[in-house]
């Protein structure tokens, strides 16, 4: 049976997501035909190669949805690999983390992702939080190498909470069991993934229109108040318009939009955060105008457990 | 095909980037030169080239190491075409290293070469091998290229078999040159830094 059977809200979803890249690019190229100054122009270069990423994103991002379940855990684990790989790349590993990173690369990863695809949800919620958390300390010991144990440890594992344990929620929402809701959990994917897309996109757009504070220049310089709040109350309330094609009602769709704004919100801090620490501006260079796909996800990481938790508590 | 299937790989694993800033594209005979930390640096240049300098680019390697088997062989003769070097026997006339160096040079070829010697541990750019020099002198108003390969002591380290597959980076320097009367142990220094210069950057 075809999503669409089961599930034919999210024609109209997709069908939105088009019209938002179709304004979005078309905007652009308005904008490329009128402005002259030169921040302009590099603004509107930004903004047009920003809406290239984000088409190549939003069809990657259908097709996963719309091959559930198989389709969109391979399409998130080859997330967590490039977003993993970005973060040890920039993290100061040494010589004796070499062999429990393949470990983590190619064991600890696959494994995560295959336990959600068996929808054997008591391992995969504690493989990384706990078995990795003892394994990996203990297959360092073989190493001999105890200098910055305790960092490179730490670091290592925070890793693969953030780039690995936490991005596999958004693909969780495909176990949850929610009464009168079967065969529909895709669209809990699409709400996710669109609320904390849009509120970064609405922080940038609010920013730079009427962003003068700054909220805390030291971690993100772009980051402004008006930007925040703006992109915040603008994705909550777009969250809260789609109450129908989720098992939430409108109220319900609002709070929850406002939690994975606020979530979002904090995990792009905290991954900008760690590149002030360690002195790059951007994670990598995969989606031109982004920077890396860690510098694209990192509200992603921070909102999708949360979102996982609280569905699964109050819905199932 | 085998050729184009191994940069494919190498270039997905290594997830590498390619800067030419600083190197105009040129069709003549050049020498990269690099620094040395891991097996896979010499394929992940080969596989950061354009195909048609590619397909013009010859490693130098040592034969005691490529001749052993015979898929080693045929990978360094059909695939890379590498001009192999006797490291230890470097004065019987038969196998003079320089003269199949120039060989191919002179036959319109572009070399690469690792003036370190063998492989560094870490990331530090070890002292340079004369032989660099020699081809130089030999070779008058030849172009060298610095090159300097980020990372991939750490993808694939000394003494490990199985890679890692962090982020990469191949830099192109600007081109030199053997200056007139330029001593050999100034020549050498130069060169080096170089390589260090792009890594400071």
């Amino acid at each position: 049976m075809s999503v669409f059977e089961t599930n034919p809200e999210i024609v109209f979803l997709f069908a939105g997501l088009l019209a938002i890249l179709v304004i979005g690019t078309s905007t652009g190229m308005i904008m490329g035909r009128t402005v002259r100054s030169e921040s302009g122009i590099e603004t509107v270069r930004n903004i047009n190669s920003r809406m290239k990423a984000w088409w190549l994103m939003c069809i990657v991002f259908t097709i996963a949805v719309l091959t559930v379940p198989a389709g969109s855990i391979v399409m998130f684990s080859l997330t967590s690999f490039l977003a993993f790989r970005e973060y040890v790349t920039i993290a100061p590993t040494r010589r004796g983390d070499h062999r429990v990173l393949f470990w983590a690369f190619f064991i600890l990863l696959p494994l995560n992702y295959l336990l959600l695809y068996m929808k054997w949800y008591g391992l995969f919620s504690i493989l990384i939080p706990v078995y990795a958390f003892l394994f990996v300390p203990i297959r360092k010991l073989l190493t001999n190498d105890v200098e910055l144990f305790l960092q490179r440890t730490a670091e290592i594992l925070w890793g693969l909470m953030v780039c690995i344990y936490f991005i596999s929620h958004v693909p969780a929402l495909m176990l949850l069991d929610i009464p009168g809701y079967s065969g529909k959990n895709a669209t809990l994917l699409f709400f996710l993934v669109l609320v904390v897309e849009l509120n970064d996109v609405m922080q940038y757009v609010w920013g730079k229109w009427l962003g003068k504070r700054k909220i805390c220049p030291d971690i993100s310089p772009n980051k402004t108040v008006a930007g925040t709040v703006g992109g915040i109350l603008t994705s909550s309330f777009v969250g809260m318009l789609l109450w129908w094609a989720t098992p939430f009602n409108i109220w319900q769709a609002l709070g929850l939009s406002l939690m994975i704004s606020v979530m979002g919100f904090f995990g792009d801090l905290t991954m900008s955060a760690v590149k002030r620490d360690r002195g790059v501006k951007d994670y990598g260079s995969l989606l031109p105008g982004h920077g890396g796909i860690l510098d694209r996800i990192d509200s992603l990481c921070f909102s999708a457990p949360l979102f996982f938790h609280v569905v699964r508590y109050f819905f199932t | 095909m085998i050729s184009d299937f191994i940069c494919g790989t190498v270039r997905l694993l290594c997830g590498a980037t390619a800067n030419w800033a600083a190197c105009p594209f040129d069709d003549k005979p050049r020498i990269f030169f690099a620094n040395h930390s891991s097996h896979l640096d010499f394929l992940l240049l080969w596989a950061s080239l354009p195909a048609d300098t590619r397909r013009k680019l010859r490693p130098v390697a040592a034969k005691e190491y490529w001749t052993r088997g015979s898929i080693r062989h045929y990978f360094a003769r059909s695939v890379f075409r590498a001009v192999l070097v006797d490291r230890k026997n470097t004065t019987a006339k038969s196998s003079n290293p320089m003269s199949a160096m120039m060989d191919a040079l002179k036959g319109g070829d572009s070399l690469m070469i690792f003036p370190e010697g063998s492989r560094q541990s870490g990331d530090c750019v070890g002292p340079f091998k004369p032989g660099i020099f020699h081809l130089a002198r030999k070779m008058p108003g030849i172009e060298l290229v610095p090159v300097y390969l980020d990372n991939l002591n750490r993808i694939l380290p000394k003494g490990e078999v199985l890679p890692v597959p962090l982020l990469s980076s191949v830099t192109f320097g600007s081109p030199l040159q053997l200056r007139e009367g330029e001593s050999k142990n100034d020549f050498l220094a130069r060169t080096r830094q170089a390589v260090v210069a792009i890594k400071e950057r």
